[in-house]
């Protein structure tokens, strides 16, 4: 069937009205059908469906082609299909080509005559390169049947349980002390009041017991190389100066430490304090205990009176202040980042004076003050020692750092409303004679039971006033929220003890460098980018890489465990069918015309060409070599090659050039 | 209906508007005014209410302040609006004799204050005053504010800056009488026309100095050449910045002691819209002996003292305590000897609201440029 002489079918898609409405498809497929090689073509509403597959692969049987042309959508659409459709046909699926009259054409532009003429030059252009595809044969690679999650919290600890259950080795890596993450210091959760603490720490201990999961704590991932199937990882455990196999958890260490209580705790949010030698908070996972090298005397100054505390009274001895950084390097088919979010820093908005005000607090603030296991034991008061007292008169202020242009966050942090109705329900709780309001825009709660639970909020008093405030400022000692109400459209200065900010939630500040370890993108809201944001929202332009949890965007807990265990189920496909398919359309080298500058080498940015050599009439020559495990076909290495020694498989410049040449570009 | 009203809705991206209410919320002047520029971005959505909603008294409230602006969640400007419906009126010749009179007069003089021209340069008699000439190239070209030029309250700041220029041997030279208005005014008033006009011709005059920077005496200046001067060439600069860079370098010193409590007073121009609030306070700073406090409500939340928006021109009918009158007792509770602004307008304003005040006899009201020029070595 492959004969030399090419029999080209050519299909022009309607996508519906999406090209139709601007494309005369019967014009362009007329056209397609008078072009040279071409031995049928047709049009059909939907190439992409059954009927439309079915279509191509008679006509292969019947007539006999040998290249296909498909004229609908992006390939980053639809590629992939049709190769399948080829290869059901009994053909290579690399003698596809695909002309994009939708994304390139009939999307976006407005004129129907000029984008019909659009869409034949492209048309003819894929005919006039399709003539000259060759067949490439897919290689496989097994899978490392591991992989490795980054970030410990709710989403890598579901997804790691998923996977460890199915029977995978899974490396848990986190930055942090304990894993645990931002749910471990909410109180309850909404809209069911939960105890978060009750149902994540059972699934915190179980990451640490299952013995398909190796936790690697207070870590960072330091280097990701490979591909697909064959990740190579190399993990730096940081220094924690505590021997872990000796420590016992006792915290005799912490009660001692010179700095006991003076340094503030990142788990409660800043409004508690720990030492320099710390357990993150009791039901850390591990239990194992860490000194911060940036406030430790010992470390610091290398003086801690005469002898520092901690190794004065542990009596194990675990204290190790030779403790060097550790690396760790293993192998794995998938990695899933779940890496969370950044809460907004209130500060960026100075008009709500958070940094001049000390009862002016954020909603994560105030999710520690009302837990039980908070600085404070749970009880609701403001300030120390004679100065407490109970906030009465308090006041949410709502979207802070989210749906606002005027602080770069357009995006609405999907969370903020539902955890001030539990917060504003846990205050009336716990101070029934409190006057709570939340000062809104909008209340966005769509969730299940969400709206139920806003109804009852609300009749236990209360109050939502819909009007964004502009400003807090102290006038005689008090608070004031300046804003208007506007559906009576009354401007008002409201005098209260507590403004609580409900701030929103951001990309991780690190964002960037897992973005350089992986080759991930962002979206415009700087979360990181899905492959598809319907059909493929756990998967990443990266193979074998995908996502979970708010680092994809804000979420509340039930829409991140459903996440992370889709990304869960992604990975282990690639891990239970064990192999996997590599990019056929690689670079090759011409060894015989190479002349081994290297310049290819420094261009890669796969890291899949190095330099090699090769016995040219009896000299030993240096020339590049392509890893083609490792190429992504992304092309550079072909512009950038001086002797044009470099060719892209289907992208070899005398197939190229013809098409080029019929769009008109080149003569 | 002319063509100006259609273009109200895309003009200020009304239905950008979610309604949010931070925009009124934030306004300075509810406090003592009916005006709820939230009801207006809503309301102007309807074409045909245009003309009626321009006859509603308090769109001559806004003080162009552009709290709003600042705070908008979209990005809208909604203080815009109000200029909008000003200038609805201005265009059917609807507006006050004093309006009518500071616009002809920027349109003849130059300048809104119905001053001859010809007199502009008058201050820079006995002075030793450069002058620029378009031969010449300057480091720091200075642009004189029209109200600094002819009141006599304020024309103490501009002698005070040669004498500092002077002294620190800095390479200057200023613009002469050929200087006219900003016209950032004209545009707050609502006569967008003339304003074009300005821009045009100011560009015109500043771009054919050879000048590296731009330096302005009222952020009112500094804010219009920043913002609405598109094709400017030079680099605009506060004076503020200007001798905060002079401390800096140790080419300017203040040699004598002021040993007073000083509270600064954030213009709206300069803080708010343009985040300088470091250095005004870094050249308060420098004083020997002086000691500097806080308002309650400073920098970001700081309070409009309404002289903007072209306020100079309109009086407002409310009775209640005005915010330049708030400022002036909220200084005086701290205790500061001098309320320092670095604006002609905040002091014209602040000057008034001190003397209804009556606490002239314990507390002044000075531009930082009046308290700088006598503390350096003769």
């Amino acid at each position: 069937m492959n004969n030399n002489k090419p029999k080209i079918g050519v299909y022009v898609c309607h996508c519906g009205v999406n090209i139709a409405k601007t494309v005369d498809i019967e014009a362009v497929r007329s056209y397609a059908e008078s072009l040279p090689y071409v031995k049928v073509a047709r049009n059909y509403s939907y190439m992409c469906s059954d009927p439309g597959q079915l279509l191509i692969k008679e006509d292969i049987a019947e007539e006999g082609l040998n290249r296909i042309v498909v004229a609908s959508c992006s390939p980053r659409m639809h590629e992939l299909t049709f190769r399948k459709t080829l290869a059901e046909g009994g053909l290579n699926p690399y003698y596809l080509e695909m002309a994009n009259i939708r994304e390139q054409c009939s999307w976006v532009h407005e004129d129907s005559e000029e984008a019909t003429s659009k869409a034949r030059k492209l048309v003819a252009a894929a005919v006039a390169k399709a003539r000259l595809l060759e067949p490439l044969e897919e290689k496989e690679v097994e899978v490392e049947p591991a992989t490795l999650i980054i970030g410990g919290g709710i989403a890598g600890i579901q997804a790691a349980l998923d996977i460890a259950g199915a029977g995978f080795k899974v490396y848990v890596v986190e930055k942090t002390p304990s894993v645990g993450g931002k749910m471990s210091q909410l109180d309850k959760t909404f809209p069911t009041l939960d105890c978060s603490a009750c149902i994540l720490t059972p699934k915190m201990v179980d990451v640490a017991s299952h013995p398909n999961i190796e936790l690697l704590t207070y870590s960072q991932v330091e280097d990701v190389q490979g591909y697909v199937g064959n990740f190579e990882v190399k993990v730096r455990k940081k220094a924690r100066y505590v021997d872990i196999d000796k420590c016992t958890g006792c915290g005799i260490c912490a009660q001692e430490c010179r700095l006991a209580g003076r340094i503030p705790s990142e788990y409660e949010a800043g409004i508690g304090k720990r030492g320099a030698i710390y357990l993150p908070f009791p039901q850390a996972v591990p239990a194992k205990f860490t000194i911060d090298p940036e406030s430790c005397l010992y470390l610091t100054r290398g003086k801690c009176g005469k002898e520092p505390k901690c190794v004065e009274h542990c009596s194990l001895g675990a204290i190790d202040f030779e403790q060097q950084d550790e690396f760790v390097e293993f192998k794995v088919g998938a990695i899933i980042v779940a890496t969370g979010y950044d809460v907004f820093d209130a500060s960026r908005k100075p008009e709500y004076g958070y940094q001049d005000y000390d009862n002016v607090l954020t909603s994560l603030e105030l999710e520690r003050l009302v837990s039980a296991s908070g600085p404070t034991g749970g009880e609701i008061v403001l300030g120390k020692g004679e100065e407490a007292f109970v906030p009465k008169e308090v006041a949410f202020i709502q979207c802070v750092g989210s749906r606002d242009a005027s602080c770069g966050n357009e995006y609405c942090s999907r969370v903020c409303c539902m955890y001030t109705a539990k917060l504003a329900h846990l205050i009336k709780e716990k101070v029934p004679d409190s006057n709570v309001r939340v000062y809104y825009m909008d209340v966005r709660a769509f969730g299940k039971g969400f709206e139920e639970f806003y109804d009852r909020v609300r009749r236990e008093g209360v109050r939502y006033i819909r009007g964004n405030p502009s400003e807090v400022f102290k006038r005689d000692g008090k608070l004031v929220v300046k804003a208007e109400d506007t559906l009576t459209a009354k401007p008002l200065e409201d005098e209260v003890d507590m403004v609580v900010l409900s701030v929103g939630l951001e990309p991780r500040k690190d964002t960037r460098e897992i973005i350089d370890l992986l080759r991930l993108s962002q979206s415009s809201d700087r979360f990181y980018l899905e492959a598809h944001p319907k059909l493929a929202p756990v998967d990443t332009a990266t193979d074998g890489v995908y996502l979970a949890g708010c680092a994809q965007g804000p979420k509340d807990i039930p829409d991140t465990v459903a996440q992370a265990k889709g990304a869960a189920s992604s990975a282990l496909i690639l891990l239970a069918s064990g192999k996997v398919n590599i990019q056929a359309q690689i670079s090759v080298v011409n060894e015989a015309t190479c002349r081994g500058c290297g310049y290819c080498v420094e261009i890669c940015p796969y890291g899949a060409i190095e330099m090699g050599e090769v016995n040219r009439f009896g000299h030993i020559v240096s020339v590049a070599k392509v890893n083609e495990a490792l190429c992504k076909g992304c092309g550079a290495c072909v512009a950038g090659c001086f002797s044009g020694s470099i060719q892209q498989k289907s992208f070899k410049d005398r197939q190229i050039l013809p098409q080029i040449a019929v769009l008109g570009v080149v003569k | 209906m002319n063509t100006e009203l259609q273009n109200f809705i895309e003009k200020y991206d009304l239905y950008g508007c979610i309604q949010c209410g931070r925009c009124t919320g934030g306004c300075p002047v509810t406090v003592r005014t009916n005006l709820n520029v939230r009801r207006f971005v809503y309301d102007s959505i309807d074409e045909d209410a245009l003309e009626e909603l321009a006859k509603l008294p308090e769109i001559w409230d806004c003080t162009a302040c552009s709290t709003c602006a600042v705070r908008c969640p979209k990005g809208l400007k909604p203080l815009e609006v109000l200029i909008g419906l000003r200038g609805i009126l201005v265009l059917e010749g609807q507006v006050e004799p004093t309006v009518r009179d500071a616009l002809e007069s920027i349109f003849r003089e130059g300048n809104p204050w119905s001053k001859a021209r010809a007199t502009r340069s008058d201050w820079m008699e006995g002075l030793d005053v450069k002058v620029a000439d378009p031969e010449t190239e300057v480091e720091n070209l200075i642009f004189v504010c029209c109200t600094v030029v002819y009141d006599p309250r304020v024309q103490v700041t501009v002698k005070n800056l040669v004498k500092i220029l002077n002294k620190a041997d800095v390479d200057y030279a200023f613009v002469g009488d050929d200087e006219s208005c900003c016209a950032s005014e004209a545009f707050n008033l609502g006569e967008e026309e003339l304003f074009e006009m300005m821009v045009e011709d100011n560009t015109e005059l500043l771009n054919s100095f050879k000048a590296k920077r731009i330096v302005t005496i009222s952020p009112h200046c500094f804010n219009a050449f920043k913002k609405q001067y598109p094709d400017l060439k030079a680099e605009v600069l506060h004076y503020t910045q200007l001798i905060g860079e002079l401390l800096e370098d140790k080419k300017l010193e203040f040699t004598k002691e002021l040993p007073q409590k000083i509270v600064f007073h954030d213009p709206c121009f300069l803080g708010k819209q343009n985040d300088v609030y470091d250095e005004p306070r870094f050249v308060l700073s420098q004083i020997p002996g002086a000691e500097l406090v806080e308002f309650e409500r400073n920098k970001e939340r700081s309070l409009c003292c309404e002289g903007g928006g072209g306020k100079m021109w309109v009086e407002s009918d409310s009775k209640l305590e005005r915010l330049a009158e708030t400022r002036v007792k909220d200084a005086h509770a701290l205790g500061a000897d001098v309320l320092a602004a670095a604006c002609p307008f905040c002091i014209l304003t602040l000057d008034d609201a001190l003397k209804a005040k009556g606490f002239e006899e314990e507390m002044k009201v000075s531009e930082i440029l009046e308290i700088i020029g006598d503390l350096l070595e003769e």
